[in-house]
């Protein structure tokens, strides 16, 4: 199963294993990753699945869709590797990923 | 409809009067608390369904979660544009409304949220953590032992005004006019009601201006500092505001957490009142505070609905929806929806996913101040509980006559000795 590291704010790290298919968000929350809230449960309509992609990973993971891109358009932590980890679905192709978690979700 | 008196006879009602007859904005099945039994029907029967004559028009009800969240996030289809009557089921003449970025649809409305959102994000409301706690023990301790009082009026309010007036650091002593000024802003003109048609309101959001620009003015030529029209004055994205939109955006933190915070922090002690077993695990567990706090927004929804307009055709779960028609999406219901949510008519404090709930609303018009209203309410239940304060609730609440603000009035409680 490929895996993905989630960063959090304060650099700890969790290495999970995320069935392909599933989102990136997902990942966290079936396993308990703090730092990804996810409050509308993977509609891309809260923003707070909130997470920086690592650099060497953005051309794999794509680029938001307009209503992602929205969304993100209003979080202050915003930055230009920033995505919403439910709008990133799992491929063989992102074993490895690595993820950071902004100082909160809001 | 007949006007039945007791829950029962709704719930009778409810189940057999024919589907075009059940209009569910009805303001005292609201006042009454017992416009539950209309939903469920709603929701079992006709989940997007058309009221053709009602107090306030013609309008669609959505009630199932999913439906409200299909068109929460298509808001090219609906429009939450004062243009078309706004965000409320009753429409209001759009000239003399302040430029609110609740009630447009982008691109305006993107950028007037992205200047405003970053001052109540999390990293600084951390900044103000200190002093609204300050603020609430000082209310907690003062208030009367063994005597009955009205928690709303007391607590509530009291504390929803000393917290807004932390936040934008208005003059401690004229605070009642920030509360006074939200009822305004959201009172349905009636004779002798607070305003008795929309030039008195008008005139409110005049005095309400002129005060307003004065602290503006005061601010912007003194050093930053962690309070919101500071920030306002002093960030590069809001600094430039024309008067108007500064006004609007300033009445918009205002009204929106003004009574929604007030009924959160009166609904959580009426609810633990009625489920001691939940105030048990609370006490037992202090760090349930986090998700007793989404619980108590969810179970209260503040705001029984918000409003959207059609601008195109749609077609939502089986129903067209025609370019023009009035749409309500009523998150009273949605967050009753036993499809979306396990065991929906209880009061649970340690639910495993607690924000996901229509409370706040979902998509591009998402709650701003949603972290700011949960941080109000944990400070709150946190204080309560390190006095171990034991608050006998002696009456059920009186509630705001009203299908939007859903509130309550009066709680009449006694603290023990
Ligand atoms: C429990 C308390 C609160 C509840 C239940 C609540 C609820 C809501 C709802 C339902 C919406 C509209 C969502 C939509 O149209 O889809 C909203 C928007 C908004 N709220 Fe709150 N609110 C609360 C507290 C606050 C506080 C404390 C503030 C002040 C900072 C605030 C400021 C706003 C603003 C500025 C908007 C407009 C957002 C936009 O249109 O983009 N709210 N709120
Ligand atoms: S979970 Fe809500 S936007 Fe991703």
């Amino acid at each position: 199963m490929p895996k993905v590291t989630y960063i959090e704010h304060n650099g700890t790290e969790h290495a999970v294993e995320v069935p392909v298919g599933l989102s990136v968000m997902r990942g966290a929350v079936d396993n308990n990753v703090p730092g990804i809230d996810a409050d509308c449960g993977g509609e891309c309509a809260c923003a707070t699945c909130h997470v920086f992609v690592d650099p060497a990973w953005e051309a794999r993971t794509g680029t938001p869709s307009e209503q992602e891109a929205s969304m993100l358009s209003f979080a202050a932590t915003k930055q230009d590797n920033s995505r919403l980890s439910c709008q990133i679905e799992m491929t063989a192709a992102l074993d490895g990923l690595v993820v950071r978690m902004p100082e909160a979700q809001h | 409809m007949n006007a039945p008196v007791n829950l029962e006879d709704h719930e009778a009602l409810a189940f057999s009067l024919p589907l075009d007859k059940i209009d569910p904005s009805r303001p005292e099945l609201f006042r009454d608390d017992t416009v539950h039994p209309y939903f469920r029907r709603l929701r079992r029967d006709a989940p997007v369904h058309y009221t053709a004559e009602s107090e306030y028009g013609p309008f669609w009800s959505v009630t199932k979660y999913k439906d409200i969240m299909t068109v929460e996030v298509n808001h090219k289809a609906f429009s939450s544009s004062s243009q078309f009557g706004g965000i409320t089921i009753r429409d209001r003449a759009k000239e003399l409304e302040l430029p609110m970025f609740i009630a447009m649809d982008p691109p305006k409305h993107d950028i007037q949220r992205q200047a405003v959102q970053p001052i109540v994000a999390p990293g600084n409301l951390a900044k103000m953590e200190g002093i609204i706690r300050e603020r609430v023990c000082t209310i907690l301790d003062g208030l009367p032992r063994g005597e009955e009082f009205n928690w709303v009026d007391k607590v509530s309010i009291e504390l929803t005004v000393q917290m807004l007036a932390t936040l934008f650091d208005f003059p401690q002593e004229d605070r009642r006019l920030l509360s006074h000024w939200s009822d305004c802003a959201t009172a349905l003109p009636m004779p002798g009601g607070l305003i008795e048609n929309e030039e008195q309101r008008e005139a409110k959001f005049r005095e309400m201006a002129a005060y307003f620009i004065n602290l503006w003015n005061q601010r912007v030529n003194a050093e930053p500092a962690p309070d919101l029209i500071s920030m306002m004055a002093h960030a590069p994205a809001t600094r430039n505001m024309p008067p108007r939109e500064f006004m609007g955006n300033l009445v918009l933190l205002i009204v929106g957490g003004n009574d929604t915070t007030r009924n959160s922090i009166s609904g959580g002690v009426w609810f633990f009142s009625q489920n001691p077993g939940e105030y048990a695990k609370l006490k037992a567990n202090p760090a349930l505070v986090d998700s007793a706090v989404p619980e108590i927004i969810r179970y209260q929804t503040p705001l029984s609905h918000m409003r959207r307009t059609a601008v195109a055709d749609f077609e939502l779960n089986g129903q067209k929806i025609r370019e023009g028609d009035k749409v309500i999406m009523w998150y009273l219901s949605g967050n009753r929806d036993e499809e979306a949510i396990e065991e929906p008519e209880r009061f649970i404090i340690d639910r495993a996913r607690p924000r996901q709930h229509l409370s706040f609303g979902f998509g591009i018009h998402r709650c701003v101040g949603n972290r700011l209203a949960e941080m109000q309410l944990k400070i709150l239940w946190e204080e309560i509980l390190k006095r171990d304060l034991k608050i006998e609730v002696l009456g059920p609440p009186q509630r705001v006559m009203s299908p939007f603000v859903h509130g309550i009035t009066h709680l009449p409680v006694k603290l023990a000795a």
